[in-house]
């Protein structure tokens, strides 16, 4: 225990202190200056590690998911406008970001143990993986998908007339989400099986009864109206 | 004249191998480079009114009146089933695949799509506005004077 305080001791003897041979300005400045330098490698890291170039350095990203994502329209489209790895999978806000960013640290174990390495192991990992995102979307309102759509913008007019029907019920309402929907539009679908589409309707809204008379009992009572006695 | 004879023979060959040579139909098509790039012709769009249009003849499959463009149909997903399966088609207005999707070459009803019908695309194709490849002559049987059952 004695060999763990002691250097702590010191370090705090050592902060609490006043410099004894520092100036000032040397402090303060030399601190300012050290955290600029700080805040701005730190930043360049980060942004360094939100490009698409650094997600597909890894070959498990490369082979397998921006493979499928490069024959989609959000990588290739008549207004050339690109979705890219991180325009979808890391928040743009700084703390959501920062949260994003921390929980990804999880797949540098991944990276490192190899645990999708092979297309195999991907494809037996895919649902799981899937679901993950799917939450995520699910629980921040598709954030990242309205980064930049926008149902305010939204011109249901141009839309054709079953989407503009199925939007007006269930996006504008804010009963669904997108990717209640519209899943598997960057990369190719796991097994589906079991997973419901987002126009699933409601157990209690589908009815339990057939319309018309609920069998003997109704019909008797019916029967007990029109011939009384 | 005896010694002559398998060199005329094999001379004959020859001249019949390089004759018959000039009819050999061209496999890699009539352009001169067949590396060459060709420019390829514009994309079709497809018809997206979602109109039903009525069938040529009663057995055709119907077509598709949308875009069907990044649907995913493989053995993990089918996007056409999504909407158009028995248990979605309330939630999505689709139209519910017919029940013949439902029974098995003998007929026997299943209890989900049989798997022989289950690549959609298959049959049913989205359409274009645009030219016939080839030409045909079709003619309705309705406008061939075909009578209805029972009417004589």
């Amino acid at each position: 225990m004695r060999w763990i305080m002691q250097p702590l001791r010191w370090f705090w003897r050592v902060l609490k202190t006043p410099a004894g041979s520092l100036g000032l300005g040397f402090l303060t400045l030399g601190g300012f200056i050290g955290g600029v330098v700080f805040w701005g490698a730190f930043n360049t890291a980060l942004e360094y590690t939100n490009t698409e170039a650094f997600c597909v350095s890894c070959h498990e990203m490369r082979d397998n998911v921006f493979e499928e994502l490069s024959h989609t329209v959000h990588f290739s489209n008549r207004s050339g406008v690109r979705a890219g790895c991180p325009d979808c999978h890391v928040p743009h806000d700084w703390t959501d970001k920062i949260a994003r960013k921390m929980q990804a640290s999880k797949e540098v174990w991944g990276t490192i143990f190899g645990t999708i390495n092979t297309r195999q192991k991907f494809l037996d990992h895919r649902l799981t993986m899937a679901k993950r995102e799917w939450a995520r979307l699910k629980a921040n309102d598709s954030l990242e998908c309205r980064n930049c759509h926008s149902e305010l913008a939204m011109d249901l007019s141009r839309q054709a007339p079953r989407a503009a029907e199925i939007h007006t019920k269930y996006l504008l309402t804010g009963e669904r989400t997108c990717i209640d929907c519209h899943k598997g539009i960057a990369h190719e679908l796991p097994d589906m099986t079991g997973v419901e589409p987002g126009w699933t309707v409601d157990e209690d809204l589908q009815g339990t009864a057939h319309p018309g008379p609920r069998g003997a009992e109704e019909v008797q009572s019916h029967l007990m109206q029109a011939a009384p006695g | 004249m005896r010694q002559f004879r398998l060199p005329l023979i094999l001379g004959a060959c020859l001249a019949g191998t390089l004759v018959l040579a000039q009819n050999v139909p061209e496999l890699s098509g009539p352009a001169s480079d067949p590396m060459e790039p060709v420019p390829a012709a514009p994309l079709e769009q497809y018809v997206t009114d979602d109109v039903r249009l009525m069938r040529a003849y009663p057995e055709q499959p119907p077509i598709i009146p949308h875009s069907i463009e990044g649907y995913q149909l493989s053995v993990n997903a089918n996007r056409c089933l999504s909407c158009h399966k028995r248990e979605h088609s309330m939630g999505a207005g689709a139209p519910m695949i017919s029940i013949t999707h439902y029974m098995t070459r003998e007929g026997q009803m299943l209890a989900d799509v049989s798997p022989r019908r289950y690549f959609c695309t298959q049959c049913h194709v989205p359409q274009a506005d645009t030219d016939a490849l080839v030409g045909n002559s079709f003619t309705d049987m309705s406008q061939m004077g075909a009578a209805s059952a029972g009417s004589d």
